[in-house]
């Protein structure tokens, strides 16, 4: 796994033993088990992350009182090779309503050989998300800027 | 066992280390002026900037014989540092599901 950083994006693949078809379905279907779950913007546990496999579709998580948070929406679905979503975080891991200020992820998958494939990933247009130290230093100087998942953190460790 | 690794979040779940924080989001400050401030002791206000620093929250430059702290300026970078190790996480889990998928149908 190699990451290669440019001043607005961040990118990053994997080669995995799986035909391009199995690599992209798994992606999108297990999507829950992919994305790390120490980052959590509903104010509880979350239950589920759905990707929504549509141009159109979102991803969202559901926490366990039925709360849900979107937090991307699929712009490009092109199985088995292609997958483009927003990212609607903004760089205080809040969701961000404004779509000019999101930023987006592509997927691409690559069949090395029929049984292998390489995932490479870019996530771009960082930029967009704005000067993230002006936006954390208003958070925290709006009352209750706070966000919830803040005081979940408080107290305890994170695993990383 | 977990392991603490400080970042934004735990660094600033702290309410006398956000506190800290709004004060070096007005200007910039010695840990002398925070402490003056602050109802907290000194080391105590050095070990919040620690913390801090750690996480990459603020950085410190020396002028005579203070140290003076403020915000780090570089919200993009702390940003993709932040994105990267998502993804990397990401990925790796990823590898593990589609390749134990890929061993259960075989």
């Amino acid at each position: 796994m190699t990451t290669q950083a440019q001043a607005s994006s961040v990118r990053t693949e994997i080669v995995v033993d799986a035909p391009i078809e199995r690599a992209f379905r798994v992606f999108v279907e297990d999507f829950d088990k992919v994305k790390p779950r120490e980052h959590n913007m509903l104010a509880v546990e979350i239950a589920e992350t759905v990707f929504e496999p549509r141009v159109g579709g979102h991803v969202y998580d559901r926490g366990v009182d039925g709360s849900e948070c979107r937090w991307a929406r699929v712009l490009a679905y092109e199985p088995p090779e292609r997958v483009v979503f927003s990212w609607d975080i903004s760089p205080q891991w809040r969701p961000e309503g404004d779509p000019a200020k999101c930023s987006e992820v592509e997927v691409r998958f690559i069949a090395e050989t029929p049984e292998r494939t390489r995932l490479e990933l870019e996530h771009r247009n960082l930029d967009r998300h704005g000067d993230g130290w002006e936006g954390l230093r208003d958070g925290v100087a709006s009352p209750g800027g706070w966000p919830l998942y803040l005081q979940r953190y408080a107290d305890g460790a994170i695993s990383t | 066992m977990q392991t603490y690794q400080p970042n934004g979040w735990t660094a600033l779940g702290d309410p006398t280390r956000r506190t800290i924080f709004e004060r070096l989001a007005d200007r910039p400050q010695a840990v002398g002026e925070l402490a003056r401030e602050l109802p907290v002791s000194r080391p105590a206000v050095s070990q919040h900037l620690k913390v801090l620093k750690d996480a990459g929250l603020v950085v410190d430059r020396r002028e005579g014989n203070r140290r003076i702290y403020r915000l780090d300026p570089d919200g993009l970078s702390d940003l993709r540092t932040q994105l990267d190790r998502f993804w990397n996480k990401a990925l790796a889990a990823y590898k593990d599901v589609v390749e134990q998928d890929t061993q259960e149908v075989s």
